[in-house]
């Protein structure tokens, strides 16, 4: 198995004909993605990378049978993209863009939290199930099919955790990088549970920063209700106070959200925390054997 | 972003949010006119920097005549204040604030933020006006009163009333405070603000309820929509190589360390800065050179990090993706041979055409330490400043 994202998907892309649409559909469909269309308000009827372009997403799932979809909208209209997918009724919505507006994902979030539909991001590289399908934007040559669950709100951070667990031999089930935004659309606690029932996985690795106190409700919620082993490393550990570190939830606001609390709270979990980001392949090598 | 308090009271105006008048002064010659405008017995003179702590610092006098606020202005304008949340340098005070005075009764805290955990804008409000909400909030919790507002209703008045009683407002006060919150919480969605706090919210002696302090930030992702708010940017106040590195669209954020880095990714970014503090050294900057690192991007980050004087080896840590390793490698040698970089440095290439990179590098006759992986890049680039 694996979560999320299998041979079973059946991908639009909204945003489809432009620019990073077209590069990275091009690349999710080499990697053996089932993209069976895209959405460009005002292409419909066009055909574009071979396959059929809609007007609508609404379309896309009636024609298609889209059940997820991916989305490279620019920033002013990704909010409206990911509500016109919930509305179509898609069970999966990755949201690639960045820099959408916070008050445009409060609204987001509350019909969200009313749907059936699961949001990975905004503002993350996507999933990826190495050998199966990935939804997103990350390298596919540098993963491989394992026992290894991925959890990150960041992207290269994550493929670094990715080539180090390849090097000490060791592939992954899926990762998922649920994004560097403030408001997210699914949490650490939401993956690992879906890790806790995925027989394929035996391991999960957590990638976190500063920032909000995503990491340390996680580490309670595994503390009582997961029991496989946990590794973490928590990103900004000499970020300064009040800056926004490149991701606009990436910051120590108040005095809160320090990578200091969450190691803390991650460590009294049980969970294992290196605190040299070079050090993540080789601990999980270590808590595995 | 963030804006001085008389801007944010430009903006509080607008939305019909009561505030003292007053106006911006840039010399004592206009604070004495303001002050005269004005017509009150008393006037405040407010030094406007993005800091708070003035009043502390002695960035905030009453003045009893124009001609005391003109001494006032000529004391505090060019002053370097120095707050809790300056540094020991201080800031230049450049601009003033002339305001009427006030008949203060009751000092009261009001502030709006985004909650992640919920995800719901939240009103907070406490008795404790003029403290720090931060100490308010790990010493007495209980004194904070908050209201979650569902963005499908939006605040709704029964909200209102239990901040305001929260706050032991009675009376005519009551009616003056609900027309202040609801106000000011349209301020703060309509603008996309990521904070609004008012601290504090006087009630006056005749039972008024006006903004004294106002402090407001705003989400850098909704600026494209708030043009007006856009202008109100002082360059004065943030770090020239900040503000140069934004020009080249470069997340650059200075630090007080001498190893310099260049990454691609936030994560990767702060990650590779504790890396080197791990090793013993510390990190001059953080630097993300996004996802489209190419020769120019290159080139322009090795200019802003190599401008500060503190920089003694260069890190460059990048995990291609999207991003092509030999691009950035072109990059790197085209840079190194158009400005002078005289001290070390480090390079780590990994991921999308990685080896095609490593012969680049080789193959070329400037020197860089190449580095194998993430540890090896970071105890390199730390043993070539302490050398």
């Amino acid at each position: 198995m694996s979560i999320l994202v299998d041979k079973e998907t059946r991908l639009i892309v909204q945003g489809f004909t432009g620019r990073e649409g077209t590069f990275h559909a091009t690349q999710m469909i080499d990697y053996g993605t089932r993209v069976v269309g895209g959405v460009t308000p005002g292409k419909g009827g066009q055909t574009h990378l071979d396959r059929p372009v809609f007007n609508t997403v609404k379309e896309a799932v009636e024609q298609e049978g889209a059940n997820s979809s991916v989305i490279f909208v620019p920033p002013p209209y990704a909010a409206d993209g990911i509500l016109e997918s919930i509305a179509a009724g898609i069970r999966l919505v990755v949201c690639i863009t960045e820099g959408i507006p916070v008050q445009d994902m409060i609204k987001v979030n509350e019909v969200l939290h009313k749907s059936d539909t699961r949001l990975i991001g905004p503002n993350c590289p996507g999933i990826i199930s190495p050998g199966k399908a990935k939804i997103g934007i990350m390298p596919g040559f540098i993963h491989q099919q394992g026992s290894i669950g991925i959890i990150s709100r960041s992207g290269t951070l994550t493929y670094e955790a990715v080539a180090q667990v390849g090097a000490v031999g060791y592939g992954q089930s899926t990762s998922v990088g649920i994004g560097g935004d403030p408001i997210v659309g699914t949490s650490y606690i939401d993956l690992l549970s879906m890790f806790e029932d995925d027989e394929q996985t035996e391991a999960v690795i957590m990638i976190g920063e500063i920032g909000g106190t995503a990491e340390e409700e996680a580490a309670d919620w595994a503390k009582k209700h997961f029991s496989k082993p946990i590794i973490s490393f928590i990103a900004g550990q000499t970020a300064p106070p009040g800056r926004r570190m490149g991701h606009a939830g990436a910051i120590i606001s108040g005095g809160k959200g320090t990578a200091t609390e969450k190691m803390a709270a991650l460590s009294e979990a049980g969970i294992h925390v290196v605190k040299n980001p070079a050090e993540i392949g080789m601990k999980v090598k270590q808590v595995l054997s | 972003m963030k804006i001085h308090e008389y801007q944010a009271k430009e903006i509080l105006r607008r939305y019909n949010v009561a505030i003292p008048e007053g106006k911006v002064a840039y010399s004592p010659e206009e604070a004495e006119k303001i002050a005269k405008e004005l017509g009150t017995a008393v006037v405040v003179v407010k030094a406007q920097i993005h800091a708070g702590g003035r009043g502390k610092g002695g960035g905030v006098k009453l003045a009893k005549s124009p001609a005391e606020a003109k001494d006032l202005a000529k004391q505090i304008l060019g002053m370097q204040l120095v707050t809790h949340q300056t540094g020991p340098e201080g800031r230049e005070v450049k601009r003033i604030l002339i305001e009427q005075g006030m008949n203060i009764a009751r000092e009261l805290y009001v502030g709006l933020v985004t909650d992640r955990g919920t995800g719901r804008n939240v009103f907070m409000v406490s008795t404790e006006g003029g403290m720090e909400i931060e100490k308010v909030a790990a010493e007495t919790p209980e004194k904070i009163v908050k209201e979650y507002i569902d963005p499908a209703v939006g605040l709704q008045p029964y909200q209102i009333r239990n901040l305001a009683f929260a706050l032991g407002l009675e009376g005519k006060q009551v009616k003056s405070a609900t027309k202040f919150l609801s106000s000011l919480y349209q301020a703060f969605e309509g603008s996309d603000a990521s904070l609004a706090e008012i601290n504090p919210m006087v009630v006056t002696a005749e039972g008024e309820v006006l903004a004294l302090d106002a402090k407001m930030n705003f989400d850098d992702n909704a600026l494209f929509r708030h043009p007006d708010i856009v202008e109100y940017r002082d360059p004065d106040e943030e770090d020239p190589m900040e503000l140069e590195a934004g020009k080249f669209d470069l997340n650059y954020i200075k630090l007080d360390g001498n190893v310099g880095c260049m990454v691609n990714g936030a994560g990767l970014a702060m990650g590779t800065m504790d890396i080197i503090k791990h090793y013993g050294g510390e990190p001059a900057n953080f630097l993300d050179v996004g996802g489209v690192a190419n020769a120019e991007t290159v080139a322009n980050g090795f200019r802003i990090i190599v401008s500060d004087p503190n920089v003694k080896a260069i890190l460059i840590n990048i995990f291609g993706g999207i991003v092509r390793c030999d691009r950035v490698a072109q990059g790197i040698i085209d840079a190194l041979s158009s400005i002078d970089v005289k001290i070390p440095v480090v390079v780590r290439l990994a991921g999308t055409n990685a080896e095609e990179a490593a012969v680049l590098l080789n193959g070329s006759d400037l020197e860089f330490i190449v580095a194998e992986n993430l540890d090896d890049a970071a105890s390199k680039a730390v043993a070539a400043v302490k050398q």
